[in-house]
């Protein structure tokens, strides 16, 4: 290729790039015509989206129904207008305490929003580096998971609250959260004790991760819910909710720790080494050195079992707890809002992606966050 | 075997700071160490040669207790390596280690890889830590990367960072395990003049290479090692000029081929 212009031998300038090189034109040609394979592509995706899109808009937006007190009314609503009747979200906004709240105490909901609101306080200073007084922020993340049980549950001055009144979208969170929480430190746990050079720890570790790995969550929660009460002296009575609690705890625990150990592995042998040969004793070469990269390289995968982890919540049903999808279900039994389980459906698949989606974008951002160029 | 150190150099003194006595080691069954007897005093630079797989590695290594020895003795600074983990840890902080493939830890700076056992072996606070591994930095010429992640810097630097951060510790002894066969050629200078001054400032050192010149220059005894033994130790003068054993020449002449 020639240039039009001669420069002297060492003199060439930084030219701009061709304009078909950057920009919106040079980012279209490069991403979504570059050859035919991805015009093709680019093609059936658009009218893909052509086919999808149009409809969905109509039922979401532009023929739902947002106000109405039964299912004739929001049918008789559409037809005034002279549309198709799209979602009856009115059913949703009829319902959406009891989705949120479960049968918590009317007067005493004010201690769930509070929760909340501390719980998302509480996350502030753990998942985010650069914020004001994070270091105050970090202890007040410590003492927060009491402070919001005891809202929650009551007692010591609060009218106490039986957990059996928990449901909807708080139950989600109190398992989720907790299980989130509690299944990281115990996954590391699990995780260091299977590579322990003591053969009675690492058998312990081994056998607890295959026995939880090998049955279904489902089977453990039955556990939990019913044959526990044989083991336990009788008259003990021992909170439905907590043993949830623990055995979802304890199964994504199982999971995080073989998970934690792949990170483990990936490990080059002379990290440790180098920390050993400096005179790092074992528990501060894991804390400073070893977990650190175990963990950044785990994150996707840790992040992918929390996921997991959330949606599994959903099965507490089974054993007669209302999470949302149970609420719902309760509610279409309903005669007023007979036949409305499309929106109940999408109403809960909507609130289970925003909390998953967040948690995947802020795998990402931590992975791009903890990229030091290796 | 071991001789008292030729008079040809001056910082040696008569302090014996390593004493291997009759050591022996095993990988299973593979008796990898025979008999393995090496007195090292203060100020020695002795240049550790020998084939690949003839056990250079796993005698140094046994020094520091990266590997664990079975039978025979290593005193080293007058502690004896048991499993008394007090021992272990004694000597690991008189003993700071080079590796062949630098071994920087990559999620922390250069700065924090230098400060980081100060504080956390020796409770040096914070500051002085960091100071003193600018210090350091500076002696190996690469005080304006201390904030760099290992993985920007190039291999020449990384090693030199990685004795900076064994220099930290202030050790006695420093051991070397081939510092600079993983690097490229025009690296390998840099890295061998920042050891070429600590010999200078009387440090001991082991060091297992291939860089005769090296040898030649700054070590004052060379060791030659196959299968598992000390086969000959001499003064680099001798050793290079006047092999005795007949695998040491054979080996001589192949490295010294190319
Ligand atoms: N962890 C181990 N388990 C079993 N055998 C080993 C182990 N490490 C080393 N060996 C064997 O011990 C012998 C000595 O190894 P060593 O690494 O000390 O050799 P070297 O002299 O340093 O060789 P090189 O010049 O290639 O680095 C080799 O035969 C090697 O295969
Ligand atoms: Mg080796």
């Amino acid at each position: 290729m020639s240039t039009e212009q001669s420069y002297e031998i060492g003199e060439y300038p930084d030219l701009a790039p061709p304009v078909t090189e950057v920009g919106i034109i040079g980012w279209i040609r490069h991403n979504l015509f570059s050859s035919t394979t991805n015009i093709v592509i680019t093609v059936l995706t658009i009218y893909f989206l052509y086919v999808i899109i149009p409809p969905m808009l109509n039922w979401i937006f532009l023929d739902a129904v947002f106000v109405a007190e039964s299912r004739d009314d929001c049918r008789a609503i559409a037809q005034a207008a002279g549309q198709e009747l799209g979602a009856c979200w009115a059913f949703i906004g009829k319902r959406f305490e009891i989705f949120v709240y479960g049968f918590y105490p009317v007067e005493e909901r004010w201690r769930v929003d509070l929760s909340f609101i501390m719980m998302l306080a509480a996350l502030v200073p753990v998942l985010f580096d650069h914020v004001p007084y994070r270091k105050q922020g970090l202890w007040f993340s410590l003492i927060a998971p009491v402070i919001i049980g005891w809202l929650l549950i009551g007692g010591m001055g609060l009218t106490p609250v039986p957990t059996d009144k928990f449901g909807g979208f708080m139950l989600t969170l109190t398992i989720g959260v907790t299980g989130i929480v509690g299944s990281l430190p115990i996954g590391i746990a699990l995780a260091l004790g299977r590579q322990s050079h003591m053969p009675a720890l690492r058998m312990v570790c081994v056998a607890f991760i295959e026995f939880i790995r090998g049955v279904p969550l489902i089977t453990l929660l039955f556990v939990a819910s019913t044959m526990l009460n044989y083991f336990l002296p009788p008259g003990t009575t021992f909170d439905l909710l907590l043993r949830v609690l623990i055995m979802v705890t304890l199964f994504s625990s199982a999971y995080i720790a073989e998970v934690i150990r792949g990170g483990l592995q990936a490990l080059p042998k002379g990290q440790i080494e180098a920390a050993d040969s400096m005179g790092l004793k074992y528990w501060q070469s894991m804390r400073l050195i070893i977990l650190p990269q175990a963990l950044k390289i785990s994150i996707p995968g840790i992040v992918n079992t929390f996921i997991g982890l959330y949606k599994d919540t959903t099965l507490v049903i089974i054993i007669g707890l209302f999470d949302p999808l149970g609420m719902g279900r309760a509610s279409l039994a309903d005669t007023k809002w007979q036949g409305l389980s499309t929106e109940i459906y999408v109403f809960v698949a909507i609130f289970f992606f925003v909390s998953c989606f967040s948690m995947a974008r802020y795998s990402l951002y931590l992975e791009k966050k903890l990229h030091t160029g290796h | 075997m071991s001789s008292q150190p030729e008079a040809a150099d001056l910082h040696v003194s008569d302090e014996l700071v390593i004493n291997i006595k009759d050591m022996h080691k095993w990988y299973g069954s593979f008796h990898v160490l025979k008999n393995v007897n090496l007195e090292v005093y203060r100020g020695e630079r002795i240049v550790i040669c020998g084939p690949s797989g003839s056990g250079k590695s796993t005698l140094i290594r046994c020094i520091n207790r990266l590997e664990e020895h079975q039978q025979g003795q290593i005193i080293v600074d007058n502690v004896e390596l048991t499993n008394d983990l007090k021992n272990i840890d004694a000597i690991r902080r008189e003993v700071g280690m080079v590796f062949q493939h630098f071994n920087l830890f990559p999620h922390l700076t250069v700065l924090e890889n230098c400060a980081l056992a100060p504080i956390w072996v020796k409770q040096v606070p914070r500051k002085e830590a960091e100071a003193t591994a600018m210090k350091y930095l500076t002696r190996v010429k690469i005080p304006e990367q201390a904030e760099k992640f290992p993985g920007q810097l190039s291999g020449g630097q990384q090693q030199r960072v990685a004795i900076a951060r064994s220099l930290c510790m202030n050790p006695r002894i420093m051991l070397f395990d081939e510092p600079t066969s993983a690097l490229d050629p025009e690296m390998i200078k840099e890295v061998l003049d920042v050891m070429i001054e600590l010999a200078k400032e009387g440090m001991t050192m082991l060091c297992v290479t291939h860089e005769m010149g090296f040898a030649k220059t700054v070590a004052n005894r060379v060791i030659f090692m196959d299968g598992g033994e000390i086969i000959e130790e001499n003064n680099p003068h001798e050793f290079f000029d006047n092999p005795q054993h007949e695998r040491t020449k054979l080996f001589l002449s192949q490295i010294l081929a190319h």
